[in-house]
């Protein structure tokens, strides 16, 4: 019973959040330093790593979709699963997976850390809403730069794919011959749904991530408890969230 | 008492009505656990109010209370006349906590922690913003610390840095958590006189909690002391010198008794 009170206080306390800061949206023209700098955070300090991530699992999903498909002599179809697997299910969901652990986490622990100090408290005092100082930047910036971290994953993910198939001896297909397959049974919808996943994904990990922090209670030790249960939240949520956007925009 | 009720605004000069602040029957409860029990009292427009009690006595909560972070269980807090939890009298009247910690933004370096308050705000531009922050840093004799950071600050450094940002909000009621806890004898000595000092140039309404029973005795106007989240003393500083409730004695001058200590006696 008790578990069931804290996930309802929980979903209130985000969606009160949300409600705030998209009430402080017209104040971001005069944010722009701080947008800026989230739309760093964000973007620029998490692109080495999507990059890598992607680029394995475009080639992992070749090596393997290979291995299957030579029992069948259609290895020739390695791109249109490479293609359609990244851009609408495995770049937007692993981009959001990256964007919990790295952005979330540090987000969560900020947050926390401002929270415990009492810079939140002073901030109220001061009468400087942290929802509009603190969050509204953050949710704009995860609208802009995590749509853009999923479509540099689908394009790493892909040319991860056309390498392992020009180089596995069981594949041997030319990338000519790979991205021919790949433009043919790809087409943008399939892009443009995985990008609006990993827009819902993004925004919602933000807005998690800067609630479960602002709603830190306690001594230090709660900081590590708060990035803890931030990012767990956020990848479950990525996860149920994934079944139900997939659902309404097949 | 300077025996005004105007506060005089430390950057243009000019004067408002000062504001005083009433606690009425405050009863403050987290779950089963009573920290505020029936606290009521007035700090008088201009005057300085120290409130005392031992740790844990409820004097931050009732601080909290009285900046509207915490709202009460039952009972009523008022500043100026208005209701000290509503939105509105935070925008009507500028009060200005100063943090036991200092909570000074740690990413942000001390100019910029001065300037957060009037950029917010938009109270002036980048300059009128400079000259305000440097002028309130120069009466706190930080002109050297702007470009720091509070990591690279000592305690009572960060302390003078918290007043100096409360400062540049040109406060009408100031409130201090535990100004001269964590500080020497001569630090908490200075930061009492900063306190004293403002309140006697611009007449600022100030309440300060602390269990300093120097800073007390030395510049409060009047003293109140929260014992077990109840009020049991209530009057000037000269009536603490000789105080006739034994207990208020033994809180201002506890005698050492190392056959029996205390620490053997507490509860569990």
């Amino acid at each position: 019973m008790k578990q069931i009170t804290a996930i309802l206080e929980g979903f209130g306390s985000t969606l009160q959040l949300l409600i705030r800061s998209i009430g402080y949206a017209g104040t971001l023209p005069r944010q722009w330093g701080r947008f800026i700098e989230q739309c760093y955070m964000i973007g620029y300090t998490t692109l080495p790593i999507v990059a890598i991530l992607s680029f394995f699992i475009g080639s992992v999903l070749a090596l393997q979709a290979g291995y299957s498909m030579q029992n069948f002599g259609t290895q020739q179809f390695i791109g249109s699963l490479v293609g359609l697997s990244m851009a609408r299910e495995l770049g937007p969901v692993m981009v959001a997976i990256l964007v919990a652990g790295r952005v979330g986490s540090a987000i969560a622990a900020e947050l926390a850390s401002m929270k415990v100090y009492q810079e939140v408290d002073a901030l109220v005092t001061m009468n400087i809403p942290p929802a509009r100082m603190l969050v509204m930047p953050r949710l704009a910036a995860s609208l802009v730069m995590v749509p853009v971290l999923a479509l540099i994953g689908d394009l790493v993910g892909w040319f991860g794919g056309a390498l392992v198939s020009k180089y596995t001896a069981i594949i041997s297909i030319e990338p000519e011959a790979y991205f021919a397959v790949l433009r043919h049974y790809t087409h943008f919808k399939d892009v443009l749904n995985g990008l609006v996943k990993a827009e819902i994904f993004g925004f919602v990990v933000v807005l998690v991530c800067c609630n479960i922090g602002l709603n830190t209670r306690g001594g230090p030790r709660e900081i590590g408890a708060s990035v803890t249960r931030a990012v767990v939240v956020s990848l479950i949520l990525i996860l149920v969230l994934d079944y139900f956007v997939t659902q309404i925009l097949t | 008492m300077s025996g005004t009720s105007h506060t005089r605004n430390p950057f243009t000069q000019v004067e408002i009505p000062a504001v005083g602040v009433t606690v009425e029957h405050l009863t403050k409860n987290f779950g089963s656990l009573k920290v505020l029990k029936d606290v009521s009292f007035a700090v008088q427009p201009g005057e300085i109010f120290v409130l005392m009690g031992p740790s844990g006595s409820g004097k931050s909560v009732l601080l909290k209370h009285i900046v509207g972070l915490e709202l009460p269980t039952s009972g009523r807090v008022t500043v100026d006349g208005h209701d000290a939890a509503s939105e509105v009298t935070r925008e009507r009247v500028h009060m200005a906590l100063v943090f036991q910690s200092g909570a000074l933004f740690n990413s942000l370096s001390v100019y910029d922690n001065l300037a957060l308050y009037p950029r917010e705000h938009r109270l002036a531009d980048e300059a009128g913003i400079r000259q305000k922050v440097m002028h309130a840093l120069k009466i706190l004799s930080l002109e050297g610390t702007a470009k720091k950071f509070p990591a690279d600050l000592s305690g009572g450094m960060k302390k003078r840095v918290a007043i100096a940002r409360a400062l540049v909000m040109e406060p009408q009621l100031m409130l201090y958590d535990e100004p001269t806890s964590e500080l020497d004898p001569v630090m908490s000595a200075t930061i009492s006189e900063i306190i004293a000092s403002l309140r006697e140039e611009y007449r600022v309404t100030t309440i300060v909690v602390s269990h300093d029973r120097d800073l007390a005795l030395n510049i409060a106007d009047r003293v109140g002391i929260l014992m077990d989240g109840k009020l049991i003393f209530l009057g000037p500083p000269s009536e603490l010198k000789q105080p006739k409730d034994p207990i208020v004695a033994d809180f201002l001058a506890p005698k050492f008794d190392l056959k029996h200590p205390r620490f053997k006696q507490l509860e569990t």
